[in-house]
């Protein structure tokens, strides 16, 4: 997260209802240059709503939204100049030719340089090879690819993307975090995933939406380390009591649980998420252990832990 | 800018896209020959237009068809314009590039009118030959191809709504050649008697007014009468106003 870049995105109080759903509930956050802001949460937590409000697609009931100082319900068209935007499933016009449709974007956006900015998206996003293909003919992480293009080809200071990896097999997915990875620097990126994998890999800042409201702002790393069993280590005794090491391990102060598992196996969590290895080594003592490992914070499980108390 | 400018802004980019489309695909080509041999049929069929028997080097034969021809195919022609739009989710993308709902509307809609106009003037064989075979009135031709251009214009506002108002293609048809029949009904004769003989002579004569037909007649003759211009005009601008707020309601469904 960087505090010192340019605020590129403003939102304040962004509300937002479909009949009697609220979809989006009073939200309020800025994104700056240098962020990659991750919007995590589980499907119709109303990710892909506010972000449909920022690009100016749908108009707030409540609340106001500023890109690049501009406010999007008073010039969407300016705000539209500054932001590339890739919707949901990356829709496309699908009988064009991937160069056609990328001169129409070109065309739309009234870029000057119309064949170079075409050819170094093409090049960005490795399409070259495809570039006279139509789009219907092209498998989803091409098609993916050419999505982020359209929406990279005026260079832009904000990108909006929503859920850019849905749907790929692994490599593709890899091949889009990759590039996402690589545009980073010197703009501002919010992107919505369920997969929290990704918003490890890809973002330095995530927030956790659910029914609307943002539950979290923080980094990955530190929703890694507030994750429960967040630095648990775990290890076989392979000559000793398994119980004895896991009461004597019990008694110090620092430690949440000390269980036994099957075959001799022993697991201890901290109790603050601080790595705790050394003082287990020390309390196993004399026994003999085995299969030594300590495990990272799941996103997933604090991800769970977070959503299922609104939920409840 | 001027603030009308701007209103519109985008619109060639949307223009040039949705002509080339027509061409990109076989349906444009299969519609200007429907086109052509359902208008070329009717102008020498000895049940409609008997060109032939008549002996006169006019064209009334054909240009006095063209609406009825139009009432089925100008619905195909806009079907796919937002519709298809909708289905596929690429409104999104469009509508939050810096192009205006209204200029994306108009662009659409000219570029449909373009696909039009040029089946229309694959007519030109039909001129050749009566020029060829007598001496034609060119006032009368001329007139004639505008005034098949404004009514192409009206029913395609129409069918550009219908679009606008159903993802589904198919019912975006079926919806527009229903308005369109009932736009052309107005004018039939029968029509215009029995709304006579029930609401009065007032009431017929305001429903006559609203006839496709009878202006269309009126500009065929050879006579660009203000009224029928503006009726056409009118008509069309108030469909494509209606269009744009249905598609402001439905975009985002």
């Amino acid at each position: 997260m960087s505090e010192d870049g340019e605020v590129l995105i403003a939102v304040s109080d962004l509300t937002k209802h479909y009949g009697a759903i609220r979809a989006v509930d009073g939200i309020s956050f800025e994104v700056r240059r240098g962020d990659v802001l991750g919007f995590l949460g589980p499907n119709g937590a109303g990710k892909t709503t506010a972000m449909k409000m920022i690009t100016g697609f749908l108009e707030p009931d409540r609340g106001s939204i500023a890109v690049a100082g501009i406010d999007v319900a008073a010039d969407r068209l300016a705000v539209s100049r500054r932001i590339g935007y890739l919707p949901e499933d990356a829709p496309a016009y699908g009988e064009m030719t991937v160069e056609a449709f990328l001169r129409f974007i070109a065309e739309a956006r009234e870029l000057e340089a119309a064949d170079e900015a075409i050819e170094a998206v093409l090049g960005t996003a490795h399409l070259g090879s495809v570039r006279g293909q139509t789009i219907e003919t092209l498998s989803k992480g091409y098609k993916r690819r050419v999505g982020l293009a359209q929406a990279l080809i005026h260079d832009p200071d904000v990108l909006i993307l929503d859920e850019p990896t849905d749907g790929l097999d692994p490599n593709q997915k890899a091949v889009v975090q990759d590039l996402i990875s690589s545009l980073s620097s010197d703009r501002c990126i919010v992107l919505s995933t369920h997969i929290l994998d990704e918003a490890e890999r890809v973002c330095n800042r995530a927030v956790i939406l659910s029914e609307g409201r943002i539950l979290v702002d923080s980094t990955p790393e530190d929703l890694v380390s507030q994750a429960p069993g967040h630095n648990a280590v775990r290890f076989r005794v392979t000559e000793g009591d398994a119980e004895e090491v896991a009461a004597r391990l019990a008694e110090a102060e620092w430690c949440a649980s000390a269980r036994v598992l099957p075959s001799d196996v022993v697991e201890v969590e901290p109790r603050d998420g601080e790595n705790r290895l050394n003082d287990v080594l020390a309390a196993i003592g004399e026994h003999r252990v085995a299969d030594v490992r300590v495990r990272e914070g799941r996103l997933d499980e604090l991800f769970r832990d977070v959503t299922r108390g609104v939920a409840a | 800018m001027s603030g009308l400018a701007r209103r519109f802004t985008g619109f060639r980019a949307v223009l040039r896209r949705e002509f080339h489309g027509y061409f990109a695909s076989p349906l444009g080509y299969i519609f200007i020959v429907i086109f052509l041999i359902a208008s070329g049929y009717l102008m020498v069929s000895r049940d409609f237009g008997r060109f032939l028997e008549l002996r006169e080097a006019n064209l009334d034969a054909l240009f006095s068809y063209l609406p009825w021809i139009f009432v089925v195919l100008v619905p195909a022609v806009a079907m796919r314009l937002w519709a298809e739009e909708r289905r596929s989710g690429t409104v999104e993308l469009l509508l939050t590039l810096p192009i205006t709902l209204e200029g994306s509307y108009l662009g659409k809609f000219l570029a449909g009118w373009a696909f039009l106009a040029v089946s229309v003037f694959l007519t030109w064989p039909a001129v050749f030959q009566v020029a060829r075979l007598g001496d034609p009135d060119w006032g009368a031709i001329f007139a004639s191809y505008v005034a098949t251009l404004l009514a192409a214009a009206v029913l395609l506002a129409i069918g550009l709504l219908f679009s606008a108002l159903s993802k589904n293609q198919v019912v975006a048809f079926i919806l527009a050649v229903a308005a369109s029949v009932g736009f052309l009904l107005i004018g039939v004769p029968q029509t215009q008697e029995f709304v006579g003989k029930w609401f009065g002579g007032y009431v017929e004569r305001v429903v006559s007014s609203l006839s496709l037909l009878d202006h269309f007649e009126a500009l065929t003759r050879g006579l660009l009468q203000l009224n029928s211009l503006l009726f056409f005009v009118l008509f069309t601008v108030g469909w494509l106003v209606c269009g744009m707020l249905v598609l402001g309601q439905t975009k985002t469904n």
